[in-house]
């Protein structure tokens, strides 16, 4: 009897790991796919890159220095970043300043992509090598930073962004602009 | 028809693939070479699961390896390297995860419990014998023993 119980202990103390990992997977939590989340509270990475629409000016971060804005990572080869699209327009109806880069892309695409659905940016950096993309630890479109007025990223969110998401991790930066 | 549709398919399939893999890099000399394919095997493809970006042909990847060897051409170090791209992509790029307090338990942990299992069988093996000494008998018990088995034997003979 007494040599059954450490064994059993230990199975039930396993099971119990287990099953806790398991119900927060169910939750989201342990994706395999997540990495975790860099950068927050830190500088923006600076970059120069053509604007999409008109290669001769230059689209730097720090030259939004000053009020919180949005940096928007998307490409027309993905999907979210189509699906996210209206609710972008939306932000910019309600005056949210959102910088796109264009990731990965052609130019012509990207071009075609904003004139026919709306163009929700203040200026659109033409990202084709990822050079903005690695520098900003981006691994997948679309993606969106909020950076405060003094240049300090403070969000960071994977995916379409929507009211759900607005409301729980932006608004706060953009209490006037509801 | 179907044969040349076929065949059109395949060959197209094959640049394809020709066009994804095949890259040039041109190195400043052997030494910067073996630090790329270090580095390239050492960071994790982010997209992929389980692959380095040596290996993996995700766009991702392919745009790490060209940064990589820009920075290899910058004169930048293996460490400056590896730096620049934990502090974007957390600890997580790394396939080595650096030792530190942190990580202890990750490099140290496998050799506690080896150490506890050869221990765990040492003990055991030690009380497996001791059971089989207890069970070895004593002169008299064997004559007695021989005795008992022997009597049976008498009997059939007579």
């Amino acid at each position: 009897m007494n040599k059954a119980i450490l064994p059993l202990g230990i199975f039930v103390a396993l099971a119990g790991l287990f099953f806790y990992v398991l119900q927060q997977m169910g939750e989201g939590e342990y994706n395999p796919r997540d990495i975790p989340t860099e950068f927050i509270g830190r500088a923006a990475p600076e970059f120069a890159l053509p604007e999409l629409f008109d290669p001769q000016q230059q689209v730097r971060p720090s030259a939004y220095k000053g009020k919180p804005w949005l940096l928007n990572f998307w490409g027309t080869w993905c999907p979210e970043c189509w699906r996210e699209h209206p609710y972008l327009l939306q932000l910019k109806a309600r005056g949210v300043p959102i910088v796109g880069v264009d990731w990965r892309d052609e130019r012509a695409d990207g071009q075609a992509m904003l004139r026919e659905n709306g163009n929700p940016f203040v200026a659109v950096a033409f990202d084709p090598d990822s050079t903005a993309a690695i520098d900003w630890g981006v691994y997948g479109a679309p993606e969106t930073f909020l950076i405060d007025a003094d240049g300090i990223i403070r969000v960071k969110h994977k995916g379409a962004l929507n009211e759900t998401v607005w409301r729980e991790k932006f608004a706060r930066w953009f209490e006037d602009k509801q | 028809m179907k044969r040349l549709l076929l065949i059109l398919l395949l060959t197209s399939l094959s640049l394809g693939a020709l066009a994804t893999t095949i890259e040039v890099y041109d190195f400043d000399n052997p030494a910067q070479e073996r630090t790329f394919k270090e580095l390239t095997s050492e960071l994790r493809c982010l997209v992929c699961q389980n692959q380095d970006i040596a290996d993996s042909n995700a766009e991702l990847a392919q745009d790490m390896r060209h940064k990589v060897f820009r920075m290899l051409k910058d004169g930048k170090s293996k460490q400056e390297i590896i730096d620049f791209m934990v502090e974007r992509y957390g600890d997580f790029v790394r396939y080595k995860p650096a030792f530190e307090g942190r990580t202890l338990v990750l490099w140290i942990g496998p050799f506690v419990i080896f150490v506890l299992a050869v221990i765990f069988m040492l003990r055991a093996i030690r009380r497996a014998r001791q059971q089989e000494e207890r069970r070895e008998l004593s002169a008299e018990q064997i004559t007695q023993a021989a005795d008992l088995l022997e009597r049976p034997s008498d009997k059939s003979t007579d």
